[in-house]
């Protein structure tokens, strides 16, 4: 573990492995939930770090941090949420032929694993889960799409992710949702947050998902 | 000087509603936002008699006009314009009066790029998130203004500050950059550190309130893996594939998947704002 400067009122926890990254964002944020961490305006989960912005006296958190001693119990897991998908996406033939599967076997790939939101970024409500083994990683698009509609559910790297609104993109996609990711009349506005689990549900043929 | 409208008679460029922008929301991919010169934006309220948190008009380049429904008091600030009230001159940096259906307009920056309106009681659009910015990354927030469009004002609670004249340096001929160096500039050969430094960059026309781009020397890498996304902070100087640094702005992305070579501290961002296209950039590495 590193902690590295971020200007001068951020720090970067610098970690080896993802396990590591998720485990101590849980435990940041348990520490924060007790009252037992200084003053912090943001703390941004990556693949991994974690990103403390906003940091009044980073020295002294920095100092801090390497007091820690921070054990994988931590990141348990937090709320299951089911997305139904309809796993009809214009890139499943590119997808299952990296996978080594059939189209048709995609959905059972896909839909057969818990997932976690690593982390967010991209736009408002955009998760990056992971769940799917290192196997089932693909290469980003050469050539990302202008637009993307809303509701996309795409994979990219070890990533899965779902377009909160229409925008350009360049992940492969495998389906299409109807859950609003992002919603400002719903408290919280985001669907997914990093530590949020979950688990697709493969809508039958025709049926809205 | 309470509630009342704002009639947007010429929007101009790009004319924003900004404050001090969203706070506890990085984690769900929300940016700060908010005005891109704070120093101009607090002013502009402190001139009204507004909190810094009232939220103003940003205008990029070309200024905007509007019309007040009822008496106000108007302030501009940041990039120095002609200010007309009803096409007579006014006063730039200062409290001007409005009666009733008075038009207020700020004309093209003479220098400088972002001027600041703000209106005695704020802009008064309904908060999300907990600001009335607009995000012109993530579309939250009021859309940029367009002609015609109608916007609330609140109710004015403070006194005007009577100042001849607001003390605020203009945008300079330079832009000077101070910089902390990391969190990844052991991603970058020690040469590309040291053009970072010395390189000649100017600022590049894709500009915007995402990012600040410029165009010059390119900073060459010395790890060539692909970086695991991380968080970003505003200021952070990401080098993308191209190796041409980008200074993040307020509406920037908050993870990103490029090397920050070092962080633009706060203070040095109001001049950012102000920097238009083709103003040399020099950037000041510290540890």
């Amino acid at each position: 573990m590193r902690v590295l400067d971020v200007g001068e009122d951020a720090l970067l926890i610098d970690l080896a492995t993802p396990d590591e990254a998720r485990s101590w964002h849980a435990e940041l944020l348990r520490r924060r939930g007790e009252g037992g961490l200084g003053p912090v305006r943001e703390i941004v989960p990556g693949e991994r770090t974690v990103l403390l912005y906003g940091v009044p006296d980073a020295a002294a958190l920095r100092a801090e941090l390497r007091g820690w001693s921070v054990t994988a119990r931590a990141a348990a897991g937090g709320p299951l949420v089911e997305i139904p998908v309809r796993y009809d996406g214009p890139d499943l033939a590119v997808v299952a032929e990296r996978w080594g599967v059939r189209p048709q076997d995609v959905a059972g790939v896909h839909s057969g694993t818990e997932h976690r939101v690593a982390f967010c970024g991209f736009a408002p409500g955009f998760a990056y889960m992971t769940g799917l083994g290192e196997r089932y990683g693909v290469p980003r698009r050469a050539e990302p799409r202008t637009s993307v509609p809303a509701g996309s559910v795409a994979v990219a790297g070890p990533y899965t992710g779902i377009y909160p609104r229409s925008s350009p993109g360049g992940w492969q996609l495998i389906g299409t949702t109807s859950v609003r990711l992002w919603d400002l009349a719903r408290e919280p506005a985001a669907l997914l947050a990093p530590g949020t689990r979950v688990r697709f549900v493969p809508a039958p043929e025709g049926a809205g998902a | 000087m309470s509630g009342g409208e704002l009639r947007i008679v010429r929007a101009g460029a790009l004319t924003t509603v900004q404050d001090l922008g969203r706070y506890g929301h990085a984690a769900l991919g929300v940016a700060r936002s908010g005005a891109l010169d704070r120093p101009a934006h607090r002013l502009a309220n402190r001139l009204v008699g507004n909190a810094d948190r009232a939220a103003t008009l940003e205008t990029t380049l070309t200024g905007v006009a509007v019309r007040v429904v009822r008496a106000a008091v108007v302030a501009v600030t940041g990039a120095p314009a002609p200010v007309l009230l009803d096409g007579r001159p006014a006063p730039w940096g200062a409290a001007v009066r409005l009666p009733a259906g008075a038009v207020i307009e700020v004309g093209p920056a003479t220098r400088g790029v972002r001027s600041y309106l703000a209106v005695g009681g704020g802009v008064d659009v309904p908060a999300v998130l907990g600001s009335r910015s607009t995000d012109l990354l993530s579309g939250l927030g009021p859309a940029p203004l367009r002609d015609g469009d109608v916007l609330p004002l609140g109710a004015g609670t403070g006194l005007p500050v009577h100042a001849d004249l607001a003390p605020h340096a203009g945008p300079p001929r330079e832009l000077v950059l101070p910089l902390r160096l990391g969190p990844r500039d052991d991603w970058f050969t020690a040469a590309a550190v040291r053009t970072l430094a010395a390189g000649r960059f100017h600022v590049s026309e894709r500009s915007n309130r995402i990012a600040l781009r410029t165009t010059g020397p390119v900073l060459e890498r010395a790890v060539h893996r692909e970086l695991p996304s991380e968080g970003m902070v505003v200021g952070a100087v990401q080098v993308p594939p191209d190796g041409r640094p980008v200074v993040f702005l307020a509406d920037s992305p908050t993870t990103g998947g490029y090397p920050v070579v070092g962080v633009v501290p706060e203070r040095g961002l109001a001049a950012a704002a102000q920097a238009a296209p083709g103003l040399p950039v020099r950037f000041v590495p510290q540890r």
